[in-house]
């Protein structure tokens, strides 16, 4: 076949495109078709549930009986109740106690792996333990260490050491309940946030710390203006995603304390389901869940505009 | 598929003869069996609570296998958590879709009650057949006010006393006394000795709401009036938590925090000597070589009376619910009633030690209740007239208020002295009325 003649017989023959190619040549129509599955995957496992959750925060519907429009009836309620405004208190405090906990704790760990020392990566993996193990588990292991009778803590405090007297009783009172669960909960996050900040610390170029070095900055200054600063986008992302685990977290205190002794540890999220599912008012639990979205979206605001949206990190210098 | 009176009959004669000890000792009337007309190729799903012994399940699944053998129904039974029932229920109630039958506890078919199938035809014909229902059977099975049965109560758990004798002897006691005043002399003895008793006052599905019904009844306080008011702030109510301050003194450490296994773990191991409980800690003790000699100083006896005419104690009940979705309700009730057949029920209670007591009068001559004399106590459980939300009627707001946990953290909150008795109780009427508001 001649070389030449062989494009201009091919584009001849070539066929119209079809209707469904010229649809498809549509920007529009190809923007809405591409959006469409995330769409339709959005609605029906975010939008509708958050929906429905927001509509029946409005009724009084009850398991088993549909419920009718009541408008702000179970939020009038609740503003009323001293059960919830004590759960509103202990999340906030709960998830402020934790998070300083977790990320001192995990900060300061993530710093020591990031210095060089013997079997590292086995210490890497041993510090995640506590994140991979099932939330359950570990709450059972802590119930059983928060045992009024069978605490290992006591046992160690009374009959090895013999300073105590008499046992702990970790869970039998309101304050000793609620810092009980704040350190189950600092122990369970603590690998989290170590980990994802020694993953931060490690973008961090040397040259940096040599430079700083030469100038002779002390351990606490390149601290202060090195690794901080550098470490500060990661810190935010970190911190919230850290804040709405917390201040949503329901397994460890449901499996510990079930809200108790008297109420005094529950959190929104274990006080919505006690109220929603055990106590069958799943218009009043709703209302609850639905109470913990403006919280929610405070903190993450908080932490994204004070922590993230730096000038520095668009480089226009630190603020 | 039809379960003629006929085919009744043979399955009947043949089961006898596997067990026929125990089907001597059961006296049944010659009621003929009716005839649910099973529906064509039907099959049966039905959840209930995990077993608290091995034979439990084993009996039971057994009993429906001879189900399918003489009708051709399959039956599939699946074991779930106690806490895991009631949500399973209330999702099955909610979406009108999944088992065809569910054994929930205690108040569940009046949550339900507009979901369910009437099962009074299968009722009927078990009252009549094995010498009547008991008063707790009646009480639950019964929608409030009618003869109308909504579900078929297939036992329930007591939770009298359960003590140490030599603990109560070496405090200066033969037995349990039956008055508020004798009881509080007897646990501060037994604190004086450092052998303390102890009840759940956590949010404990079985002791917490036990302890603190027995002691608001055994007072005359109750939640509900019989009327169907919140009754809970009352003078009696007070008078029973005033007591409670005293009597909490005299507990070991850590009830506030207690769930349904603390108390067995701390009697277990010597450090509890008086509690309430099911006999399951007795049989634990009992199986254990290592805990033997606490099962042989083991007692039980019904918490004390106080101020009520008999002991306050109301038994965790299972009962049968057939839900309208179901496609095959004939067959499901069919299954009911098989079940609770004297050739399959009595190896079932056999099975279970004592920890189910029966709901039909016939069944107190079950072997089981001779088989040791320390269990034999729990075989009048269903007598009492006490129930969740004694002395009203029982509706979705009793069963949200003992789910709520009301009068346990009512009790717990004077224990701690968080809460002054006055205090507790209009909180918990507070609690309570919030579930009562729109229930009748």
């Amino acid at each position: 076949m001649d070389a030449t003649t062989a494009p201009l017989h091919w584009s001849k023959t070539r066929p119209p495109p079809t209707l469904l190619a010229r649809i498809f040549d549509n920007k529009a129509v190809l923007i809405i078709a591409c959006l469409l599955p995330a769409v339709g995957l959005l609605s029906v496992f975010l939008t509708y549930p958050l929906g429905l959750g927001i509509y029946l925060a409005f009724t009084d519907t009850t398991i088993g009986r549909r419920g009718a429009f009541v408008g702000f009836e179970n939020f009038e309620y609740l503003l009323t109740d001293p059960i919830f405004w004590n759960a509103v208190f202990f999340s906030v405090f709960y998830t402020s106690i934790a998070t300083i906990g977790k990320f001192g704790l995990g900060l300061w760990l993530a710093l020591l792996l990031n210095q060089h020392m013997p079997f590292k990566s086995i210490i890497r993996a041993i510090i995640l333990l506590p994140w991979i193990v099932p939330t359950v588990l570990s709450a059972i292991a802590f119930w059983w260490m928060f045992d009024p009778q069978f605490s290992i803590i006591s046992y160690v405090f009374v009959d090895v050491l013999g300073w105590r007297e008499t046992n702990i009783n970790f869970l039998g009172s309101e304050w000793p309940a609620r810092f009980s669960l704040i350190g189950a909960n600092i122990w369970r996050g603590i690998p989290f946030v170590a980990i994802s900040l020694l993953a931060g610390l490690q973008t961090i170029s040397p040259s940096l710390y040599e430079a700083a070095l030469l100038d002779g900055a002390s351990p606490w200054q390149r601290f202060r203006f090195i690794t901080f600063p550098m470490l500060l986008p990661i810190l935010a992302i970190v911190m919230t995603f850290s804040i709405i685990f917390t201040f949503t977290d329901f397994q460890l205190v449901y499996a510990i304390t079930r809200g108790g002794p008297v109420n005094s540890t529950h959190l929104l999220a274990t006080l919505a389901f006690q109220r929603g599912i055990p106590g069958g008012e799943l218009g009043e639990g709703a209302a609850i869940a639905v109470s913990m979205i403006p919280f929610l979206v405070f903190a993450t605001l908080f932490s994204y505009y004070a922590l993230a949206r730096r000038k520095w990190q668009q480089g226009e210098g630190n603020d | 598929m039809n379960v003629t009176r006929r085919q009744a009959a043979v399955l009947g004669a043949g089961t006898l003869l596997a067990t026929e000890a125990g089907a001597q000792a059961i006296q049944a009337a010659n009621v003929p069996t009716p005839n649910w007309r099973i529906e064509n190729g039907a099959t049966l799903r039905m959840l209930r609570p995990v077993r608290f012994v091995q034979p439990d399940e084993e009996v039971f699944r057994a009993n429906c296998a001879r189900f399918t053998a003489a009708t051709g129904v399959q039956v599939r039974v699946d074991f779930v958590g106690w806490e895991d029932i009631n949500q399973q229920t209330a999702v099955t109630g909610n979406t009108g879709a999944g088992p065809d039958l569910i054994i929930g506890f205690g108040d569940a078919p009046h949550v339900y009650a507009d979901k369910l199938v009437e099962v009074t035809d299968v009722a009927a014909y078990l009252g009549a057949k094995y010498g009547g229902w008991k008063r707790l059977a009646e009480r639950y099975g019964k929608r409030h006010g009618t003869n109308n049965w909504i579900g078929i109560p297939f036992g329930a758990s007591g939770g009298p006393l359960v003590w140490r004798k030599s603990a109560v002897n070496e405090a200066g006691f033969q037995t349990i006394p039956d008055d508020h005043a004798g009881y509080l002399r007897l646990c501060q003895a037994l604190k004086r000795i450092n052998k303390p008793p102890g009840f759940a006052l956590g949010n404990a599905v079985g002791d917490g709401n036990g302890f603190a019904n027995w002691l608001i009844w055994s007072f005359g306080g109750k939640l509900v009036n019989d009327d169907g008011s919140v009754g809970i702030n009352s003078r009696e109510t007070v008078a029973a938590l005033n007591y409670l301050k005293e009597l909490y003194a005299t507990f070991v450490p850590g009830t506030i925090a207690w769930g349904d296994i603390s108390n067995n773990r701390a009697y277990a191991s010597n450090e509890l000597f008086l509690t309430s409980n099911g006999v399951s800690l007795y049989f634990s003790l009992k199986n254990d070589p290592a805990t033997a000699a606490i099962a042989a100083d083991t007692e039980h006896t019904l918490l004390p009376k106080g101020l009520a005419s008999t002991s306050p104690m109301a038994g965790l009940t299972l009962n049968g619910m057939v839900f309208r979705h179901s496609r095959f309700p004939n067959a499901a009730k069919a299954l009911l009633a098989f079940l609770m057949e004297a050739e399959q029920y009595d190896p079932w209670l056999q099975a279970n030690l004592g920890y189910w007591a029966q709901p039909l009068n016939a069944y107190g001559n079950s072997a089981v209740w001779r088989s040791d004399p320390k269990v034999s106590i729990f075989r009048d459980t269903m007598d009492t007239a006490f129930y969740n939300g004694y002395s009203g009627p029982i509706t979705e707001g009793t069963a949200a208020a003992n789910a709520d946990y009301v009068m346990v953290q009512m009790c717990a909150s004077v224990a701690s002295g968080q809460a002054t008795p006055e205090a507790a109780a209009r909180e918990a009427e507070r609690r309570a009325a919030r579930f009562f508001r729109r229930r009748g």
